[in-house]
């Protein structure tokens, strides 16, 4: 009798177990039909070589029943320059800061530069643009701009990359820089030519996941690089980008519509650099 | 000065940057908090007003810590049964199998979801539900928050802890079989206990990151600048007042917002280290 309850508990438990593994994995499924859905209606040509309409054009569409003209090469320009430019800062630092862990991971200096990678992994975004609004708005361009934006975005992704590089690195057996080290090899060559080609699907992951955390970054930039309705390439002017788009066509009534393909394209470019980088790192 | 020395220094530099741009943060919130610090002092903490109004200016910032403090928790109630159960799905019942693969796929990419596009998500298909369920009747506040922020942080507390119930050694639960256990009392009598601190760490480390959430929060929980009094009210969060505040923000106030900010960074900052420290001393 006992033995029956016990394994009808058992029972209960896995089926819980499924049930509610299931319903975790529901929304993910419900919010990529969803954009699908609503938003793949308006991506066409013009969605990626026309600047984002005002909210006149828009209700004109509106009104008479089409799709709403434009798109938003303003949002895809200026998030590719700000991504660009907090890469060119965040890979070569992180890579470098990486290195120094693995090389001195018992150093109790180290330690400490590695719980501070940690507190910064941590600190949420929209503190990292206050701080970014602080030096480089009111402080270097006088206003807001891309570099402020890149600057927040810079420091969101230096811990993903330092931390990816030294668990990169450590996985790299100790004999193959031992043999060089043995031949006389300088050191910066073991660097170049043995640490990071032996780590590089590691490393790359470790990139892609931090761009790929940042690209759809919307907190930071709205109190850095603000917006702007058209394509800029000025690193000290304020710039768009379609985290930001999306936040604007979300507080505009008429341009509802834009805001499903925005999304789409965002969580499709996000979730494509996040399968990338899985697939790298399997291999 | 030789090759190796030069790389060394380099390295070392690279490092000692970390360490500044953490110092210079810190000093940045804390200079820019130094006005409200100085009008409030520690009033600013525990007073629950809030009033921007030129000339009555008053800032208490006890409403936003918590509505902040709730909402976390809440979400991380919510998010407990869901991220246990996918952790056991794919490091105990599953693992191994192609659909723990998959499955886990789908909860990573719950990372890679933008906060905004969630925030949209939540504004047009979870606001109008919780309406529906009578709950309340613009469907707006801190419950329609948590609930997107337990998705939210389901990637996070289910990676490490999955990790670590997948590494409890076989011969233990083994062990236990051969004793006529039940897998559900094999369960909750080795493998929870053995990966206990694991599953604990990874579900503060998620706490941390419901802390600092500003988008989505941002959309959903209302923006009302006093202390809610259930669940089903409107109210605001650290991160949420920053955002929604600044644009308009000069003076006294930006300060306060600052100050907001530099508190957060420290809660931030404490429950992550918790979380760390908890990991490396049982690891």
């Amino acid at each position: 009798m006992k033995g029956k309850f016990r394994s009808a508990k058992n029972r209960l438990f896995k089926g819980m177990v499924i049930v509610f593994s299931l319903v975790a994995i529901t929304p993910i499924m419900l919010i990529v039909f969803d954009l699908f859905q609503k938003g793949i209606k308006q991506i066409n040509f013009s969605f990626f070589t026309k600047i984002a309409p005002d909210t006149w054009d828009a209700m004109t569409a509106l009104n008479h029943g089409k799709i709403i003209p434009g798109g938003i090469l303003n949002g895809i320009t200026g998030t590719f320059l700000m991504v660009s430019v907090a890469s060119l800062i965040a890979i070569p630092l992180g890579l470098l800061i990486g290195i120094y862990l693995y090389e001195n991971a018992e150093k109790r200096y180290a330690g400490v530069v590695r719980d501070i990678s940690d507190i910064l992994q941590g600190a949420p975004s929209i503190v990292l643009g206050l701080i970014a609004y602080f030096w480089i708005v009111k402080n270097i361009t006088h206003g807001f701009s891309a570099l402020a934006g890149s600057a927040s975005l810079t420091i969101m992704m230096l811990p993903l990359i330092i931390r990816s590089t030294e668990e990169t690195l450590k996985m790299i057996p100790i004999s193959i820089k031992e043999a060089g080290l043995a031949l006389g090899v300088p050191y910066h060559k073991i660097i170049l030519r043995v640490l990071i080609p032996t780590g590089f699907s590691g490393l790359t992951t470790g990139i892609l996941l931090a761009l790929s955390r940042v690209l759809g970054e919307t907190a930071p930039l709205m109190l850095t690089a603000l917006g702007n309705p058209f394509v800029n390439f000025n690193i000290d002017k304020p710039t768009s980008a379609v985290p930001l788009l999306i936040w604007q066509f979300y507080n505009d009534p008429n341009m509802v519509n834009l805001i499903w393909s925005s999304s789409l394209f965002l969580v499709i470019l996000v979730l494509t650099l996040n399968l990338i980088a899985k697939q790298i790192a399997a291999k | 000065m030789n090759s190796e020395k030069i790389t060394k220094n380099i390295l070392f530099i690279a490092s000692l940057s970390l360490i500044m741009l953490a110092t210079g943060m810190v000093l940045t919130l804390i200079q820019g908090s130094i006005p409200v610090f100085q009008k409030f002092g520690l009033n600013f903490i525990f007073s629950n007003k809030w009033n921007p109004t030129a000339g009555r200016e008053q800032y208490g910032a006890l409403p936003f810590i918590v509505g902040t403090i709730i909402t976390s928790v809440l979400a991380l109630v919510i998010c407990l049964p869901l991220a246990l159960s996918t952790s056991l799905f794919l490091g105990e019942y599953y693992k191994g199998k192609m659909i723990a693969k998959i499955i886990g796929t789908l909860v990573d990419l719950l990372a890679g979801i933008p906060s905004i596009v969630y925030g949209l998500w939540g504004f047009y298909f979870l606001r109008p539900l919780i309406v529906q369920l009578g709950f309340n009747a613009q469907g707006y506040g801190i419950f329609t928050s948590s609930v997107i922020l337990a998705i939210m942080i389901i990637p996070y507390a289910t990676s490490i802890s999955t990790e670590i119930i997948s590494l409890v050694p076989n011969d233990l639960k083994e062990a236990a079989y051969s004793l006529g256990a039940t897998r559900l009392e094999v369960i909750l009598n080795v493998t929870i206990p053995m990966a206990r601190s694991g599953i604990v760490a990874s579900y503060i480390l998620a706490f941390g990151r419901a802390l600092g959430e500003t988008m989505a929060v941002t959309m959903l929980i209302g923006n009302s600048n006093v202390i809610p009094k259930g669940i089903f009210d409107m109210g605001n969060t650290m991160a949420s007042v920053i955002a929604n505040q600044f644009g308009e923000a000069e003076g006294l106030k930006l300060s306060a917002l600052i100050a907001i900010g530099l508190l957060l960074f420290l809660i931030t900052g404490i429950i992550n280290g918790f979380g760390k420290f908890i990991i490396k001393k049982f690891a």
